[in-house]
């Protein structure tokens, strides 16, 4: 009998095992984190100047509207990390032995999805710092800004599912890294993470809106802007939302995403390994 | 009455409904010996290793290791096997000591009680130099070395290896075969897969030799070698091997056996010299140029050709190394 103590000791040590491969490879860490950074420094100088002129003034510079956008556009980004690290893994032969030992089955999903969850918060610490030195405020506290960090990484977590049940199906390190960007173009480029919805054609924006990247984006907005942000933004000024409801919203596609995706990795797992 | 250890039973597995992998095979063998799975590429062998080690459920048939059955009770199997895959499945960021205490932690031994695990078995495997180095500077045969440690770090009672060898140059797999003697000298059953004659050869208790998912032969190196049936007459020719087999079968002989690679073609020879001398009169009506004919002791390679129609894998050792193990 596997007891929950030892499930959660094995869980442990493979996060730690998935961890330390970051640290060890620092050119993996380095390229990870740079990457983000530099994604951040060019929405804001690229495009900053003409984007600001489309959304409301009240936050002062584009930096504050794109800093919470990003941070879960980087969460989204990170999760295709847990596709390419199961890949790997099972291509290395890692997974058989991991199943060969008498440890808890979960151990190897889990622990891979906290893992690169781990990785997620490290890279959004750095661009949060980076962001505060190039004149990022956190408008409304910041015990908020680590709830909407916290959250942002909920929904890391829940994409870091869906992103190993698509690591399962296509097998390949290669074909997951592709497989892995392809839902999550669209869901991050249609939303509200770097521009208003409102600039974009109706039929896109109804669909924007209504997508978890933007409910998540305008969620971690609310929440280190404060509620003037919701009155700026039409569509969510229309819809009567609070942050408190925005946060309820978002817990429940972080939690309907694990629900949905993580019965199908698993299965997948099985199936793979089996 | 013999202690069976592993017990696989009419064991079938399709892949994909096409591949037939492994088609109705039972094996089975007694506490303490190694176990050797002799078969080309594709014979099944990987497949029937990760049957018997949890890894893969079966279409039908049944397995027992170590008492348990696998199928049905995978956790309690794996309480009683260590496996060494194909590849070497050991992290490159780790340093080898670290691979090994993870593996104990996984174990549930205590990080003290992984920490000495993991200096017993750097020992046993002749590591400790190298045990703090990260892995990715190992050569393929230390490698290799480190996956076998991190297999019995368990203390399993049977031990799979599949393929121990495959990639090693002559003198790092002198080195493997001997801690595998030493851990089946302290008691470890093994089953061990390869495609080298020679490895079966010197390791192996028993040898069973596997072709399209079925064991077409089994027995000692000894046993199998006397089912060809005593000397064998080897031709050594150019380009004319379909010639001189041509040639042999109307004087029939025997059934010549036709090795490209080496450039051999090869007959049973049961009459000894006179079969000999049989097959040069033969060759000579026939005017075909022979390079070399001998009589000489049939090999398992002989087996292995006779048996499945397949050359095996030319296994490089090294000179010093040469003559049997005395068992
Ligand atoms: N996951 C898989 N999906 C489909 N076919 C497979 C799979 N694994 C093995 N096979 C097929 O099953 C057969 C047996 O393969 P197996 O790997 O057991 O052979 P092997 O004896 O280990 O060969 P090798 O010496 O090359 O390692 C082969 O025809 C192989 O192509
Ligand atoms: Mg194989």
């Amino acid at each position: 009998m596997t007891t929950l103590t030892q499930t959660a000791s094995h869980i442990g040590i493979i996060t730690r095992r998935n961890l330390l491969r970051n640290i060890r490879l620092p050119q993996l860490l380095l390229f990870s984190t740079v990457q983000p950074v530099m994604f951040l420094l060019l929405f804001n100088y690229v495009f900053g100047g003409s984007i600001a002129r489309s959304i409301p003034p009240i936050f002062g510079d584009y930096i504050n509207y794109l800093l919470p956008g990003i941070i879960v556009q980087n969460v989204v980004f990170a999760a295709t990390a847990t596709a390419v690290g199961l890949t790997e893994d099972l291509q290395a032969g890692v997974i058989d032995r991991f199943r060969s030992l008498p440890m808890a089955r979960s151990a190897v999903l889990a622990g891979r999805t906290f893992a690169d969850v781990g990785r997620a918060a490290f890279v959004i610490s750095l661009m949060t710092a980076v962001g505060y030195l190039i004149g990022f405020r956190p408008l409304n506290g910041f015990f908020s800004l680590v709830l909407a960090v916290v959250l942002a990484l909920g929904f890391g977590y829940s994409m870091s599912w869906v992103m190993a049940w698509v690591g399962l199906k296509v097998k390949t390190p290669e074909a997951a890294q592709s497989a892995g960007f392809l839902p999550i173009f669209p869901l991050v480029f249609a939303s509200s993470v770097f521009v208003p919805t409102s600039t974009m054609p109706s039929w896109l924006a109804s669909f924007a809106e209504n997508q978890p990247v933007t409910v998540l984006a305008n969620t971690a907005r609310a929440l280190i802007l404060g509620d003037a942000y919701i009155a700026g933004e039409p569509h969510l000024a229309a819809s009567g939302a609070t942050i408190g409801s925005l946060v309820l919203l978002s817990l429940a596609w972080i939690i309907g995403i694990v629900a949905v995706a993580a019965p199908f990795a698993v299965r997948s797992y099985r199936k793979t390994v089996e | 009455m013999t202690d069976i250890i592993v017990q696989a039973d009419n064991i079938v597995h399709t892949f994909g409904g096409t591949v037939r992998a492994l088609d109705d095979i039972s094996v089975s063998f007694e506490r303490g010996i190694i176990y050797g799975l002799l078969g080309p590429n594709g014979a099944g062998k990987t497949t029937l290793i990760r049957v018997l080690t949890t890894l893969l459920k079966p279409d039908s048939g049944s397995a027992h290791v170590a008492g348990i059955d696998v199928i049905q009770d995978a956790k309690g199997a794996r309480e009683k096997i260590g496996l060494a895959g194909q590849n070497a499945a050991v992290d490159g960021y780790q340093t080898g000591r670290e691979n090994l205490i993870m593996v104990g932690r996984l174990y549930n031994l205590s990080k003290r009680q992984a920490k000495e695990r993991a200096d017993d078995v750097l020992e046993r495997i002749n590591l400790t130099d190298a045990a703090d180095r990260q892995v990715m500077t190992y050569s393929g045969g230390m490698k290799r070395r480190l996956d076998l440690a991190a297999s019995i770090v368990g203390r399993p009672e049977v031990l799979f290896l599949d393929e121990p060898t495959t990639g090693i140059d002559p003198r790092s797999r002198l080195g493997l075969w001997e801690i595998i003697n030493e851990l089946v000298a302290d008691g470890t059953t093994l089953l061990l897969t390869t495609q080298y004659l020679e490895e079966a050869d010197r390791l192996a208790t028993r040898i069973g030799v596997i072709d399209h998912g079925k064991l077409i032969a089994e027995g000692t190196a000894d046993e199998l070698k006397t089912q060809v049936g005593g000397d064998v007459i080897e031709i050594h020719t150019g380009d004319e091997l379909a010639s001189v087999a041509d040639a042999l079968r109307r004087g029939s002989i025997a059934e010549p056996i036709i090795n490209t690679a080496r450039k051999t073609v090869t007959i049973p020879a049961p009459k000894a010299a006179t079969s000999l001398l049989e097959a040069v009169r033969v060759l000579d009506d026939s005017g075909i140029e022979v390079h070399d004919i001998a009589l000489r002791r049939p090999t398992l390679d002989d087996v292995f050709l006779t048996l499945t129609g397949k050359a095996t894998e030319e296994t490089p050792v090294p000179e010093k190394s040469k003559g049997r193990r005395s068992r």
